[in-house]
């Protein structure tokens, strides 16, 4: 008599906990890519590595707000003597200004990891605001 | 383990070499560091830069005309909006009614009896009176925003003014409290609608940051004198306190100026020339 109940019991747990496995199986989409402008192409390497970029971008951008607000040092001289503006948007030099379009390259990624970064609430993307 | 007086000596001698080495060890770590290539952060050639930025405001040279561009140009060079501005419904359709009751100002017309309530005289050249004053951050040299400020998001730059880091601003209104000159600005609401024209290479603000005149930093790093002073017509001047042969402080020594509420200490960077 217990016996039949703990194993019923037991089918029920395993079906519960794998359930939201099995719903996921082949429901998944690819992760996007980002597309990435002609500039941006021609450019050939961002500020580091694309996979530091890919990994680390945003402790990038918290050190460069620290350094343009606190420090008021502007430009960011890379290790292989790149010249940036230290903005996400302002003037060709900033991250805007090569990857063009943040919908097809900030938003792709962002969107789709369901991270939702503040940034755009102050800051503005010079295609679209004033549209 | 019993210790020997002569090997507690041999160790101690040791210990002491080694604390010694340290400072050695340290050059040579930073002459390796030095030697390989990274990153800079540095500021553009043409940046203006001063030891104390200060401001002159000439209210001889100053008229209502000269006073409403002056204003209008700081509106627009930094997206400041004017809640009487209509928003665009088809961009913002659920926008709550508007007070009228709150505003945003980064510099502003203002009448004697307001700007300098510690001076205002029974009898008073009634010139005076009527005449516009310009007010706006005074820019302390002891500012007390920057003491009431928890989060250090209200700081005062090595040359002197005093800025807000928006990011780190947690809208406790504390600074608004601090300041005496009301120079303060809350976002009760998204500013980004009643912003009439947003110029892209300022930011706008979010709701729940506190905003005021940052001197045009983002200005001056790329070699530009402050919006105001540059539509003033000569009725504003921007210099280095600290230097003695500026504009500033030329300007300073020929003419009678003031200050708006000196006694509280907090020593302002703007001066009026009467």
């Amino acid at each position: 008599m217990n016996k039949n109940a703990i194993i019923t019991g037991l089918v029920v747990f395993i079906i519960a906990a794998l359930l939201p496995f099995w719903i996921n199986l082949g429901g998944t989409e690819a992760a996007p890519k980002p597309e990435i402008s002609a500039r941006a192409k021609a450019a050939g390497r961002c500020i580091l590595d694309k996979y530091d970029m890919r990994a680390d971008h945003m402790k990038l951008l918290g050190e460069w707000r620290n350094s343009v607000v606190r420090h008021s040092n502007r430009l960011y001289k890379t290790a292989d003597g790149k010249i940036f503006t230290m903005s996400l948007s302002t003037g060709v030099q900033s991250c805007l200004g090569c990857h063009e379009g943040k919908a097809k390259f900030c938003d792709k990624c962002h969107n789709y990891a369901a991270v939702t970064p503040y940034c755009w609430e102050c800051h503005t993307d010079p295609k679209e605001i004033n549209q | 383990m019993k210790k020997s007086r002569r090997n507690f000596l041999k160790v101690a001698g040791i210990s002491a070499l080694g604390i010694g080495a340290i400072p050695a060890l340290k050059a040579v770590a930073v002459a390796e560091s030095q030697s390989a290539p990274h990153a800079i952060e540095m500021k553009r050639k043409d940046a203006l830069i001063a030891k104390r930025w200060g401001m002159v405001i000439d209210t001889r040279k100053l008229t209502d005309e000269i006073a409403d561009e002056i204003v209008k140009t700081c509106r627009y060079a930094h997206n400041i909006p004017d809640f009487h501005n209509k928003p665009d419904r088809k961009k913002y359709p659920n926008l709550k009614p508007v007070k009228f009751n709150q505003e945003i100002k980064w510099i502003w017309e203002e009448k004697y009896e307001h700007a300098f309530p510690d001076k205002e005289n029974e009898f008073l050249a009634e010139k005076f009176r009527k005449l516009t004053f310009l007010v706006t951050c005074n820019q302390c040299k002891y500012p007390p925003c920057v003491q009431a400020c928890p989060t250090q998001a209200t700081f005062k730059r090595p040359d002197g003014i005093v800025m807000i880091d928006f990011h780190r601003c947690i809208g406790c209104r504390f600074c608004m409290a601090a300041c005496p000159f009301g120079s303060r600005s809350f976002n009760f609401r998204d500013p980004r609608p009643f912003i009439e024209k947003i110029d892209p290479d300022y930011p706008t603000r979010t709701r729940g940051v506190v905003e005021k005149c940052d001197f045009c930093a983002e200005r001056l790093a790329k070699g530009k004198l402050p919006a105001c002073a540059e539509v003033s017509k000569g009725a504003i001047i921007v210099g280095d306190l600290d230097d003695p042969d500026s504009e500033i402080r030329k300007l300073i020594n020929a003419n009678f100026t003031i200050r708006r509420k000196q006694e509280l200490g907090t020593d302002p960077s703007v001066y009026y020339i009467m």
